[in-house]
């Protein structure tokens, strides 16, 4: 039991009118448990409810177990927790696993059509048995239907226990099969099945339902991936290099399928982008370095492996100065660790990557709405500073759909190309060409792009270069170049996007990234109320702007909290800030799901404690 | 490609190409490869060819990777943008290049090492992906900036200065090319200027890439008795399978002449190349025969060069994904972005 759960304000749970309900389906995958998932997630939605999905699933094609948990939370309080209301128990494989994280008092919904083990049964949980596969062959003629339709069952009996709206549910149907009778029918009959059964048998709804409110007025449901190649597309990328990878992968599917709805032209047909699906992620980062230098915006989007991979031609790009755009969608490490399972365990690699002195800008996009924006910002930035950009993302805000305010975009916005001089610049230039000299007060010297002017001809190499980017093994010529490409890294701290923070002027304070936000959030309630008052600061890039510096000298002690094991985030600011290394503090989670507010709360009273 | 320092002012009675400038135009800085490296005269070539096809130099973009071979780009062509990579990456840089801009002319130095040791995976994609550029492959069988190992480029028997042979079998770029569909395959020898130099004409006019292998001795490392990539050993046993000559497109229509024993191959701008096969039944076109005339040839240990194959016909990176004729980094903002409107529609709501 987390302490969330032992918490005053929550343990009137089920009498308040303040939602707060928990769900997991428990499912084997490939057996088409996500479209039901899918349904029970947007009827909440569209209820007016805030909500969240988190998928936990194998890396696996079929036959192993997934899940699919779902929070509802009138406050606005979705992160994941760790015990369940209701637990939808349709794999026998996991039964035992999942009849323990129900809550006391909870419920578990599971098909009758086989006897339960005895063994895993529990006094202190009430079970609804209902015979969903018996259901189902009776039913539907066709295998397929019989095993895919099961899920659709259940998703009924959930609709009548929780007291989901049921005309919400199926008009979610009717849209999703628009123009598809038969399939639309078979659903919406599998759905009533399910519904009507637990209505005649259960004592419906539940004391832990649901009811409408107004919680998600201009809001969307979308995942990261997606809302980040919304941003590549608005931003203009032309060029975009990958090697498959999971979490990344579905980035690169969805800008495919935007770029083809939306790049193509109306007249000709022909396209205005070229997706390249290369051999390696060392490929995949040499497509994007070379439409760079030659004036594109290109970017490339991977994981974990694929930055270790990137590793040699980072150091290129940076050294020679090329805007470079990388997504890194985090799953678990080391090694190929588990693909599907969220962590923040790369930056510290993407921070230094590539040998030699090496520094980054990195983006730390908190959720959907910020992959979107933080996606445009990483080309201004690339082009600006002329060096690599890379946005940490993870498994969790990816591939969750997640309730964000509806993406908008400023028709009036003009991309910042950064320093290019173009052909008008060149042609009256008198004096020559340095690729190196002269820089602005950013440390950023203007760049010339190939094909444009003889004038503007320089020769970009990896090897040690002096100011006009001849070769050079001359230490104070060397010098000149590196230390400017320092100065230049400072220099972005300026223009990366602020913490975000909220502060009530305590004295302690919790330090978090990405998709850590929500759980600390609420953390920071359940803290409160148990007489520990906490500041929120959620740091979104690096280079850290002063307002970082700011906070951690504002605090006497800062809780850092990520999902790595070597306390990475923590690591960076007691590098690159002045703070002092004992002022900071860690929580860690790390073992692949997304962080929980319970994790939170019990990591800083196990410290406070001591 | 000078290897000696020469005076920057051009002599008035230099032959100049329409554009006005003259073969100096088209040099770089100063080699400092050894002196006699094979590798100065393919540079030699490069710039004799491209004043002949009178290419504005600044609409030329030269890519390497590293090793002796990756530093020549430095040495012809100093009007044109350049990019020294890494080690074995240059062909994923160009393909991004090519990618971003499809108008300028790629010219990618490659060597042995750099292209059939650690980058040989990409130059496989480069070749399947037939990225349009010409890529030069300056092959000399040993790593000469690490002090003269073998490459994979080494045939057996081949032995090091201390006499001790290779055991491992060579790849061959021509053979690799043919079996992943290359669509341009030559191979040259440094030592052969007249030949190399309408291949690289053909090469830079092909519709996809063109792959020139060049066996380039390393007068250092690899030029000894023993080595079968010397300059004695390649004088002694270059067959050569075709004979080219390369027409640039013509302003007027002029009546092609067949000839007997020629194979004109109208080029993808319109240029004609004709190759005269030296043996009479060879095929340029004919991608099988190819592969065993290497084979046979290989089992006799001729180094078989002149034009090998070529295919004009299929298409090449930009038409197999369908690109606007205008390069990708041209399109201006405003057709690129969707705008607010289309923004609104996206999302469960």
């Amino acid at each position: 039991m987390v302490l969330e759960r032992l918490a005053p304000e929550t343990a009137h749970r089920g009498k308040s009118r303040v939602v707060d309900l928990a769900i997991k389906l428990a499912n084997v995958n490939g057996t088409g448990s996500s479209s039901a998932n899918n349904l029970l997630m947007q009827a909440f939605f569209r209820m007016g409810l805030p909500v969240s999905g988190k998928n936990l699933f194998p890396s696996n094609i079929q036959g192993l177990p997934t899940w699919y948990e779902i929070r509802v939370n009138g406050s606005g309080h979705t992160a994941r927790v760790s015990q369940f209301d209701l637990m939808v128990a349709m794999n026998a494989q996991t039964h035992a696993q999942d009849i323990r994280e129900v809550r006391a008092g909870g419920y578990v919904v599971w098909d009758s059509t086989w006897p339960l083990d005895q063994s895993a049964m529990r006094s202190d949980v009430s079970y609804l048995g209902m015979p969903v596969a018996q259901m189902c062959n009776e039913a539907f003629r066709s295998p397929r239907a019989r095993t895919l339709m099961r899920n659709i069952v259940s998703c009924g009996a959930v609709v009548a226990l929780l007291a989901i709206d049921l005309d919400i549910v199926s008009n979610l149907l009717a849209e999703k099969f628009a123009g598809k009778d038969t399939l639309r029918e078979s659903n919406q009959h599998a759905l009533m099945l399910g519904y009507e059964y637990a209505r005649q048998h259960f004592d419906c709804p539940l004391p832990c339902h649901v009811h409408v409110m107004d919680g998600n007025a201009g809001a969307i449901l979308i995942d990261g991936n997606t809302t980040a190649a919304l941003g590549f597309l608005y931003a203009g990328a032309t060029v975009a290099a990958w090697y498959p990878i999971t979490p990344s992968t579905s980035l690169m599917d969805a800008f495919t399928q935007l770029c083809r709805r939306y790049r193509r032209d109306p007249e000709t047909g022909r396209n205005s982008y070229l997706i390249l699906q290369a051999e390696d992620e060392l490929a995949s980062i040499g497509i994007v370095i070379g439409a760079s230098w030659n004036g594109a915006r290109a970017f490339t989007s991977t994981s974990g492996p694929g930055i270790s991979l990137m590793n040699e031609l980072i150091g290129l790009a940076y050294y020679t100065e090329t805007p470079v755009v990388i997504v890194d969608v985090q799953r678990a490490g080391p090694s190929t660790g588990m693909p599907t399972r969220t962590q923040q365990g790369d930056i510290l690699t993407c921070a230094y990557a590539s040998h030699g002195d090496t520094k980054h800008i990195l983006l730390f996009p908190g959720d959907p709405a910020e992959c979107f924006d933080f996606a445009v910002r990483s080309f201004d930035l690339a082009e600006r500073f002329q060096t690599p950009v890379m946005m940490l993302s993870d498994v969790d805000i990816g591939m969750n759909d997640w309730v964000i305010p509806q993406l908008t975009w400023d028709d009036a916005r003009v991309p910042d190309r950064g320093r290019v001089l173009g052909a008008k610049e060149l042609e009256k230039r008198i004096e020559a060409y340095d690729r190196y000299a002269n820089p602005d007060s950013d440390h950023v010297v203007a760049r010339t792009l190939p094909g444009v002017d003889p004038k503007g001809a320089y020769f970009a190499r990896g090897s040690g270069h002096n100011e006009h980017g001849g070769y050079t093994e001359t230490p104070e010529e060397y010098l000149e170049v590196v230390d400017r490409l320092a100065s230049k890294h400072a220099a972005a701290a300026m223009r990366v996007p602020d913490p975000q923070i909220e502060s009530r002027g305590a004295r302690v304070a919790l330090v978090t990234v990405g998709s850590c936000g929500p759980a600390v959030r609420e953390a920071i309630e359940l803290l409160d109320a148990q007489g520990l008052p906490l500041d929120y600061m959620r740091i979104r890039a690096f280079p850290f702007s002063p307002a970082v510096q700011d906070f951690l000298d504002d605090h006497d002690t800062c809780f850092v909290v990520e999902q790595n094991r070597d306390a990475q985030l923590r690591s960076l600011l007691v590098l690159e800030t002045a703070v002092p290394k004992d002022r900071l503090r860690s929580v860690l989670a790390y073992g692949g799901t997304p962080l929980s507010a319970g994790e939170v709360v019990d990591g800083v009273r196990a410290q406070m404690e001591t | 490609m000078p290897s000696i320092e020469k005076p920057p002012i051009q002599h008035p009675g230099l032959r100049r190409n329409s554009l006005g400038l003259t073969i100096h135009d088209y040099e770089g800085s100063m080699s400092t490869l050894c002196a006699g490296c094979g590798h100065d005269s393919v540079t030699a070539a490069i710039v004799h060819a491209l004043w002949e096809m009178e290419t504005p130099p600044h609409r030329i973009a030269k890519l390497s990777g590293i090793g002796c071979s990756a530093k020549t780009t430095a040495y012809f062509a100093r009007g044109a943008h350049g990019f020294n990579t890494a080690h074995g990456r240059m062909a994923t840089i160009a393909t991004g290049a090519a990618a971003a801009n499809r108008d300028l002319l790629y010219i990618g130095i490659s060597g042995d090492g750099d292209s059939l040791s650690i980058g040989l995976g990409h130059l496989a994609h480069l070749i399947r992906r037939n990225v349009r550029m010409v890529y030069i492959i300056e092959n000399n069988g040993v790593y000469g900036l690490t002090k003269g190992q073998f490459s994979p480029s080494a045939d057996v028997g081949s032995t090091t200065k201390r006499g001790d042979p290779n055991q491992v079998p060579p790849i061959d770029p021509m053979s690799l090319g043919l079996s992943l569909g290359a669509t341009f395959l030559a191979r040259g020898f440094s030592g052969d200027k007249r030949q190399l130099v309408p291949i690289i004409k053909a090469a830079a006019a092909h519709r996809g890439l063109a792959l020139i292998d060049v066996i380039s001795p390393c007068v250092t490392f690899n030029d000894h008795e023993g080595s079968t990539k010397s300059y004695l050993f390649t004088r002694h046993h270059d067959t050569t399978a075709t004979e080219s000559d390369f027409v640039p497109p013509a302003p007027e229509i002029v009546a092609s002449i067949p000839v007997e024993g020629v194979v004109s191959v109208t080029m993808h701008d319109g240029s004609v190349l004709r190759v005269r096969s030296v043996p009479d039944d060879y095929d340029p076109t004919d991608r099988e025969g190819v592969a065993e005339h290497l084979r046979r040839a290989h089992a006799a240990g001729d180094v078989v060069t002149g034009l090998l194959y070529i295919d004009e016909s299929s298409a090449d990176l930009h038409e197999m994904h369908d690109t606007t004729d205008q390069p990708l980094r041209d399109i201006p903002f405003s057709q690129l972005c969707p705008g607010s409107a289309v923004l609104a529609g996206f999302g469960v709501r």
